[in-house]
């Protein structure tokens, strides 16, 4: 896998914590990262959508990661990362925004058999970080609402 | 060259969409010079355009039918035949621009067949025909007769023997009225210019953003009261608006455009299924969104074929029947307030009312005791049930399994209803309703449970706030709260209810939307109620879109986004648990609206004694309740029962004695705190009706005898019965009148505006008495009517406020009554204006404690509220 470009062996992601673990997205699909206000909660939503909130003059819809990803909120969710699905925005909210990291597509791991189930649906792979694990989450599976929660 | 393409493509395709139309008429009337002489130019332009564009296909097939139409100019009679093969190859030639259009060159086929056809048509009249009206029409068959035909004298004479049918003459309009409008239209084409839908959707985009900021700005200004920003805001405000009608005039088109290939499909599918069918089209003129017409388009070109292959029927049924042989399909469209009303109408057989109630009952929709007590107009709305086609037979032309419940979730997909009304044997009427446009609409803004949500106006009727012994009661059917409303009885959803977020619980003193989705007429119980506001209409996320109960979402004023409520969801969720029990109600609503005028009153039917109906107006009744015979208590001779809280006397019509077991329906009379109940036999109905009492009664209790619903019924006198529960029941009356009561007069011309507007009078204490115009206004006055003061809107049809104030200051009975202005607009101009005018105040539309402030100053009524 190793080739004389270099440029094209590296990964980035924007890596956020979530409910206590580590999270890498792909940075090509981050819009931007933002603090929710005044976000209005719909009712008879799936539980995964925390609300709809105006950010700049378009309506995001915003996702409750830690929920959705079948975690535990160990802290209140206070980010989003701005992301777009067919030409719809929405917000993943996250705990704590961390660095943009650049790794080694030569390291790029699939998951573990044992990963958590949950998890395993909406991640594409892992990074065995020095101090802990990277998942890396598949942004559409992610967004993958409705029938991705009835499977899990 | 790809420009010069693109331009050749789309305006060949116009060309010959009209060429489509213009046939058809010249097939039905072909000693029309006039259309012929169009049909000519159009194909003659088309021609000499394919040659210079090097198109050689196309220029061969437009030459050889340009050569066909010109033995028609030269009296080759119009046959059917000749017509179809034209029509083939306009056919042809559009699949040719379509691949022209895809691929950028001619796609490779032959059309010897179709020229071949043409020359064949074109060589058989050699020398031109001398053209006498007479023997046109003869030779307008062209053909010997077929068994079974008639030779056209012998229907010339039958036709002369026959009484004019006027409506057939009426609707054969004169060819001679149009050229003057097409002239017109002509001239118009040359001073318009082509631009992409694209370029227009940005601009909508961008005047959509551009009202968003708009809102925001005046948020701001509106928490600030001395605002040096107030006047330049409220320019940009106007500027806003205007840029914005002008934007939506142009994503306007006319709705023909839609209904511009109607013609031709309705002379292949009267060729097809051997029918005979005029088409009528009305108000093709009139104008709505691109967006709603493209959204129209394939439900209305569905119920035309539905009409055609299910309505009509065939030319032999209906000489049977005693109809004329020619079936005939109507579809007109014309503008209503904010709404564009589409009727398609046929006199075909109607819908089979039996085959549609077996079908609703074979699909467990309703059960067999409810089937027995819906009405016609009840079944005939299965139609519109999902998966419910009666067609028996699957025809080419329909019946493929896309029924009205598609055609009916269209249209609601666009905030429009849908109605049907059918006569057995006289045909059907479907009338649809939809908004003009779809991406900037007026919206209610109210408040449940701390989270703001929008309703749109169009279908909000009036707002109404329920209070204990007031206009506006809140009662029970069973377990089902229902609105009194002047006379009917709404069903309720209490919005927090539906959404499953906490809300007030109290139904009273809660405002109540009173909300209509086609005949359905319901009340969305909100905890509070902000104002009004035009909302730009964002289609919500992909995630959410599955909850009925919201059409989208939009951004406020103040930067929050809020979702809007779509009355359709709602109207679903009442469906069924409610409409059982309401079905009786919600018929006496169903009725006509145009005869729910004022000799109109709601009865309700109910046995008593004997087998005769007897009735009582609805409006005296309180509630309807069934209670168990077991709580019937005998109580110093009388029989009583326990209702909330008190005892209530049950006063029983007849001899027959009070039940004993089972349910006993009782109908009880209320006033103030104290309840009385009539013991009746079984409730039958609730009808609309004239109450024209025609014999008098020497019998107490009963007032006379009327006809209702074709019944003798018995008329009776609730006066009778009261004192028998409770002897003082009328003597309590007069303690509790009150000192006179100031009254306003309320002049608007929006409905709306009124409805919301009164209870809010009414609630400050005043008698409102309301007007549409001016001129009813005026009228009231000249009637005699005296007020203490006038509200009105500025903005009127006909004469506006300053007008009606300058007319009040001229009559002298109305000359010192003072008039309040109501504006949603206020500079210093206009108040100069009003001022000048004689009016003494000047109040923002949706400023009420103004407005009532302004009223007590003006009517010294300081104490009242």
């Amino acid at each position: 896998m190793i080739d004389e470009t270099t440029d094209r062996t590296v990964n980035e992601y924007v890596t956020a914590m979530v409910g206590g673990e580590l999270f890498g997205l792909p940075i090509g699909r981050v819009q931007d990262v933002f603090v929710p206000d005044r976000v209005t909660r719909v009712p008879l939503a799936p539980p995964e959508i925390a609300g709809i909130l105006n950010l700049r003059g378009r309506i995001v819809t915003l996702v409750d990661l830690c929920h959705r990803l079948g975690l535990e909120h160990r802290d209140p969710s206070v980010m989003a990362i701005g992301v777009e699905l067919k030409g719809e925005s929405y917000g993943l909210m996250i705990d704590q925004v961390g660095e943009v990291m650049s790794l080694d597509v030569a390291d790029f791991e699939r998951n573990p058999v044992n990963l958590d189930r949950n998890l395993a649906a909406v991640t594409s792979g892992i990074y065995r970080l020095e101090s802990q694990l990277l998942l890396v989450l598949d942004i559409d599976r992610v967004l993958d609402i409705g029938r991705g929660a009835a499977a899990a | 060259m790809d420009d010069l393409l693109r331009e050749f493509v789309t305006e060949t395709n116009e060309s010959l969409d009209v060429v489509d139309v213009e046939l058809v008429r010249f097939e039905q009337d072909p000693n029309n010079a006039r259309i012929l002489d169009n049909i000519f130019r159009l194909v003659h332009t088309i021609k000499g355009t394919c040659g210079f564009l090097g198109l050689p296909r196309l220029e061969a097939l437009a030459h050889a039918a340009e050569t066909v139409m010109g033995k028609f100019r030269d009296g080759l009679p119009a046959t059917h035949e000749a017509v179809s093969v034209i029509l083939a190859t306009i056919d042809r030639i559009k699949e040719i621009l379509a691949a022209l259009e895809r691929d950028q060159c001619e796609p490779d086929g032959s059309d010897s067949d179709l020229i071949a056809d043409l020359e064949s048509i074109a060589e058989r009249t050699k020398k031109p025909m001398p053209r006498t009206a007479e023997e046109a029409t003869e030779q307008a068959l062209g053909r010997p007769l077929r068994p079974g035909e008639v030779s056209l004298d012998e229907l010339e004479r039958a036709f002369r023997e026959t009484p004019v049918d006027p409506r057939a003459v009426k609707t054969t309009k004169p060819a001679a009225e149009d050229p003057p409008k097409d002239e017109e239209a002509v001239r118009a084409s040359a001073q318009s210019i082509r631009v992409t839908v694209d370029t227009i959707e940005h601009l909508m985009t961008m005047v959509s953003e551009l009202v968003l900021t708009r809102n925001q700005l005046l948020e701001i200004v509106r928490r600030h009261d001395d605002s040096e920003f107030k006047t330049p805001l409220q320019r940009l405000s106007n500027v806003t608006a205007e840029l914005q009608e002008g934007v939506m005039k142009t994503r306007m088109q006319p709705i023909g455009s839609a209904w511009q290939k109607f013609p031709r499909i309705i002379r292949d599918l009267a060729h097809d299924l051997g029918k005979e069918i005029e088409l009528e089209l009305q108000g093709a003129e009139t104008e709505l969104d691109r967006q709603v017409l493209d959204l129209i388009k394939d439900p209305l070109t569905h119920m035309l074929r539905n009409s055609a292959d299910h309505g009509l029927e065939t030319p032999a049924e209906r000489r049977a029947a005693g109809k004329p042989h020619q079936g005939y399909i109507r579809l007109s469209a014309y503008h209503e307030g904010g709404h564009i009303i589409i009727q398609l109408s046929d006199d075909g057989r109607g819908l089979n009312t039996a085959r549609i109630k077996a079908k609703a009952l074979a699909q467990g929709l309703i059960s067999e005791a409810e089937a027995e007590k819906l009405s016609d107009a009840q079944i005939h709305k299965f139609i519109f049930a999902a998966g419910f086609s009666t067609a028996q037979a699957v025809t080419a032309v329909s019946g493929r399994g896309v029924g009205m419940d598609v055609v009916r979730n269209n249209i609601d997909q666009i905030g429009g209803t849908i109605d049907v009304k059918s006569v057995s044997g006289q045909g059907v009427s479907f009338t649809i309703k939809i908004p003009l446009t779809l991406a900037i609409v007026a919206a209610l803004i109210v408040e449940v449970g701390g989270s703001r949500f929008a309703i749109p106006q169009l279908s909000v009727i009036e707002l109404v706030r329920a209070r204990k012994g007031g206009d506006h009661r809140i009662e029970r059917i069973k377990d089902t709260a229902v609105l009194r409303l002047r006379d009917k009885l709404l069903p309720l959803a209490r919005l927090s209810k539906l959404l499953g977020i906490e809300g007030k619980d109290a139904l009273e003193g809660g405002y109540i939307v009173v909300t209509q989705v086609g005949n359905q007429t319901f009340g969305i119980v909100v905890d509070g109620v902000f104002h009004t506001e035009e909302i730009v209409v964002k289609p919500m996320s992909s995630k959410l879109r599955d909850i009925p109960m919201f059409s989208g979402n939009t951004i406020l004023g103040d930067g929050a986004v809020i979702m809007i409520i779509d009355p359709n969801g709602v109207a679903r969720s009442l469906g069924t648990a409610v409409a059982t029990q309401l079905a009786a109600a919600e018929r006496a609503q169903a009725q006509d609206p145009e005869k729910a005028d004022a000799d109109m009153t709601s009865m309700l039917l109910f046995r008593a004694g004997s087998s005769q109906p007897k009735a009582v107006p609805l409006s005296l009744i309180t509630r309807l309740e069934e209670i168990d015979a077991r709580k019937i208590e005998l109580s110093n001779g009388r029989h009583m029962v326990q209702y909330r809280g008190q005892l209530m006397p049950l006063v029983s019509m007849t001899d027959k004695p009070v039940r004993s077991e089972g349910a006993q329906p009782l109908l009880v009379f209320s006033d103030g705190q104290r309840s009385m109940a009539l013991v009746v036999d079984e409730i039958v109905d609730i009808v609309e009706d004239h109450l024209d009492i025609q014999v008098g009664s020497g019998n107490p209790g009963v007032l006379g005898s009327a006809v209702i619903k074709g019944h003798a019924t018995e008329i009776v006198d609730v006066a009778h019965f009261l004192p028998l529960a409770f002897e003082d029941w009328f003597r309590r009356k007069d303690d509790t009148r009150r000192e006179r009561q100031r009254t306003v007069l309320l002049v608007d011309d929006s409905p709306f505006f009124r409805n919301m507007l009164m209870p809010v009078l009414q609630a400050a204490g005043y008698a409102v008495a309301a007007a549409g115009s001016a001129k009813e206004a005026l009228a009231l006055i000249e009637a005699g009517k005296t007020f203490d003061s006038v509200v009105t809107d500025i903005e009127m049809p006909e004469m506006d406020g300053f007008e009606l104030a300058e007319a009040l200051r001229a009559d002298p009975r109305s000359a010192t009554v003072p008039v309040i202005a109501l504006s949603s607009q206020v500079s210093t101009d206009l108040i100069e204006r009003g001022r000048r005018a004689g009016l003494h105040d000047y109040v923002a539309k949706f400023d009420r404690q103004g407005l009532i402030a302004s009223l007590m100053e003006q009517t010294g009524m300081g104490n009242a509220a």
